[in-house]
């Protein structure tokens, strides 16, 4: 019971970083890739209708974590207590940001929330989750570099298969110029993991590469989200050992009662949640196109 | 000062805050459903136009409910990391269900509303927008029996120092969970009521729009209903206060002996005999007890220290929200009789009704207060004090350095959204047929 919620909590942990990944790369690139107001409203409607549902993963997670196992909640938010606080301010300005920006008369300063709250969470979440692994700040730099660039190749595929016209254009030009930063950035933050899917996910970067070099967005876009998949495979191998200094999971997990209520419920829920958000994907399966 | 009152601080300062936007979204979203229903039922432009202005502020209040939120859930664990080691068990449990079973349909669905308009056939896209007020609603149920659980803990035993769930549906169906959610709920309705009749009451004394009216009478339907459910469940949360909440019922009350047939105090030397006595248990003489009575009693049974939360916020807050309250309800009656059977709404009601917006929000404000600061000082009632809830590693600079970021990251955000509110209220609703799809699509290669 306590191995089904670790991989639960792991599958919510990856579904987060598969989907928001994009939503930090798109809201990071948006400026760079368009060169006029409709191309922006055009770069940020590719995640417009989905990224509120996508962070709701990450809020899944953090609530599944404190049912599940209390204590590896608890001791990973007080102890990476000032770094946790800059995402949730990035979040804050990303989201008021994406809301607003349409609302505004001026939409400048929710654009510069939008880039900095996407910057922000993209690299401390990676700072954090190397800082559970590793002692160190190089480490977490390491890691916070990695999520980064990562979460811009990701975003950058997605806005190439999400567009039409320039932005689709400038948006490969961003994922190959992202590619050659993440790609040696990854041989260094994996191969420090040094398991098979660490360097499967290196290896789906570099196809990743190759494939958006093609043009082939869709198989590039599965190639990056594969990557990001087995990035946090290996990760959550890793601390299903050792899930916080001093702590195993045995330890901080809640009682039997309360897992297998919790299972039955989550097993029941998530398929429609998971169909519902296939669904919106589904209704907004075209690309978006500048509007004059 | 140290970390566990500036970890307090924080914590009063961000619920607060987050709760002036939830009973918003709470029920506007409800609201904004029902205008685009009639549309749908009656084809009539007018309430589509309604849909889309009422549709717009609430968007707009709804990021900032949904961005403070996120705080909310890690704050127990980044500040209150004993707290959430000795709950997690069992109050985790409706957190995580409350992103599971809301919160995704919530957002999921607002997302295909918000930006479905031409693209999902009409009753889906109706259906949208009702799943994504349904979703908001059903947090609220959630987030409120943890809450209750925190003034009232059932279905569980504590094992080795932590809590252990024994019951689920004990903690799901709490008595102070059912008596806290129609109350809280029907406290949003208020706000969102009194939200629509500010914004109407504005339109109404600069147009004869007949448009407004509608929304105006909708609103003062609404809030009439609503505040109905709040005072009866009020009444109830009262006596069930009595049997579970002594300390602060009587700190409400600035009573401090026990007391048979206890009046009722208005304000301080002002009071009407065994009315506490009586709205406590229906029954005109019997005890209530005081403060000072149950500070020797709580001593005995958990040692020594100061069980009393503090008097002075408990008293006033309680006054306050029954005040503001009964004001906003009294005031959506009044409106009810004035304007029967299509009369004209007076000038002076429509500017009354502008206090409508600030009267509910003062009022859940105090009753929140009431309620979490009467719970002092503990957080799990007679199980953990707050004072040994507190992140133990977490350091007094770290919590005034997110407490400060927080607050004027909050400031400026509160003056933005009031701005843009204010903005979009006296634009009005669109004058012309709504556009259609702003963006011109072709199909994806792959998706």
């Amino acid at each position: 019971m306590i191995d089904l919620w670790f991989v639960i909590i792991a599958f919510l942990w990856t579904g987060y970083f598969v989907l928001e990944g994009f939503d930090f790369g798109v809201g990071l690139l948006a400026p760079l890739v368009s060169r006029s107001p409709a191309e922006r409203r055009q770069s940020l409607q590719t995640i417009g209708p989905v990224w509120d549902g996508n962070e709701v993963w990450l809020i899944t997670a953090v609530g599944a974590m404190f049912a599940a196992f209390p204590a590896w909640y608890a001791g990973v938010f007080s102890s990476f207590y000032l770094p946790v606080a800059l995402v949730l301010v990035g979040l804050i300005v990303r989201g008021v940001g994406l809301e607003w920006r349409g609302k505004v008369a001026d939409p400048r300063w929710c654009d510069a929330g939008i880039v900095a709250g996407s910057a922000i969470p993209a690299f401390l979440w990676g700072a954090i989750f190397a800082g559970l692994l590793y002692d160190g700040l190089p480490a977490a730099l390491l890691g916070g570099a990695f999520t980064l660039a990562v979460c811009v190749l990701h975003g950058a595929v997605f806005l190439a298969l999400k567009t039409t016209g320039p932005v689709r254009r400038r948006a490969r030009v961003a994922a190959l110029a992202a590619a050659g930063v993440a790609l040696p950035v990854a041989v260094a933050a994996l191969s420090a993991l040094g398991s098979i899917p660490a360097l499967a996910a290196t290896a789906a970067l570099a196809a990743a590469t190759a494939l958006i070099w093609r043009r082939r967005e869709g198989w590039a876009f599965a190639a990056t989200a594969g990557a990001v998949v087995l990035t946090a495979l290996s990760v959550f191998m890793e601390l299903r050992l050792r899930p916080l200094p001093g702590l195993t999971l045995a330890e901080a997990a809640s009682g039997p009662y309360t897992l297998t209520m919790l299972s039955w419920i989550g097993l029941i829920a998530l398929p429609f949640v998971l169909a519902y958000q296939g669904w919106t994907y589904w209704v907004f399966r075209r690309r978006v196109a500048v509007a004059h | 000062m140290d970390a566990l009152d500036l970890a307090r601080w924080q914590f009063g300062v961000t619920t607060v805050y987050h709760f002036l936007f939830v009973p918003l979204t709470i029920g506007l979203g409800i609201f904004v459903a029902g205008l685009q229903t009639a549309w749908h039922r009656t084809g009539k432009a007018h309430y589509l136009k309604l849909t889309k202005f009422f549709g717009k502020l609430f968007l707009i209040n709804f990021a900032m409910g949904v961005v403070t939120g996120i705080v909310q859930e890690f704050q127990f664990g980044m500040n209150w990391s004993e707290y959430s080691t000795f709950v997690g068990d069992v109050f985790g449990a409706p957190l995580a269900l409350e992103a599971l079973l809301a919160f995704f349909m919530e957002s999921t669905f607002l997302g295909l509303w918000i930006f479905g308009w031409e693209r999902l056939p009409k009753r889906v896209h109706l259906a949208c927008i009702w799943a994504a007020a349904i979703g908001s609603n059903v947090s609220a149920y959630f987030i409120l029996a943890a809450n209750a659980w925190m003034k009232h803990p059932v279905g569980y035993e504590v094992v080795d120092g932590k809590a252990r769930m024994t019951d689920l549906w004990a903690v799901l169906t709490n008595s102070t969970a059912l008596a806290q959610v129609p109350h809280v709920i029907g406290a949003a309705f208020v706000v969102a009521g009194g939200f629509v009749l500010a914004v109407s009451g504005y339109w109404l004394l600069r147009t004869r729009a007949p448009m407004w009216r509608s929304a105006a009478r909708a609103a003062l339907v609404m809030t009439a209903i609503a505040g109905a459910v709040v005072a009866g469940t009020g009444d109830h949360s009262a006596r069930l206060m009595y049997e579970q909440q002594p300390m602060k019922l009587a700190s409400a009350e600035g009573l401090e002996h026990d007391t048979a047939g206890a009046a009722f105090s208005v304000v301080p030397g002002l009071e009407i005999p065994r009315l506490l006595s009586f709205l406590s248990t229906h029954e005109p003489d019997a005890v209530v007890q005081g403060t000072e009575d149950l500070q020797s009693r709580f001593e005995q049974q958990f040692g020594p220290g100061d069980y009393r939360p503090d008097q002075q916020v408990v008293f006033w807050s309680f006054r306050v929200m029954i005040v503001f309250g009964l004001a906003t309800v009294g005031l959506s009656l009044l409106g009810l009789w004035l304007t029967r059977r299509r009369r004209d709404f007076p000038r002076w009601l429509s500017r009354a009704m502008l206090l409508a917006l600030p009267l509910p929000l003062l009022a859940v404000t105090a009753g929140w207060l009431l309620s979490e600061v009467g719970r002092q000082p503990w957080t799990v009632a007679g199980e953990l004090l707050t004072a040994s809830s507190v992140s133990p590693g977490v350091s007094l600079a770290a919590v005034a350095t997110t407490l400060t970021v927080f607050t004027l990251l909050y400031g400026s955000l509160a003056v933005t959204e009031v701005v843009l509110l204010a903005r979009h209220v006296r634009k009005g609703v669109e004058e012309r047929a709504p556009e259609p799809a702003a963006e011109r699509l072709e199909p994806s290669l792959m998706y």
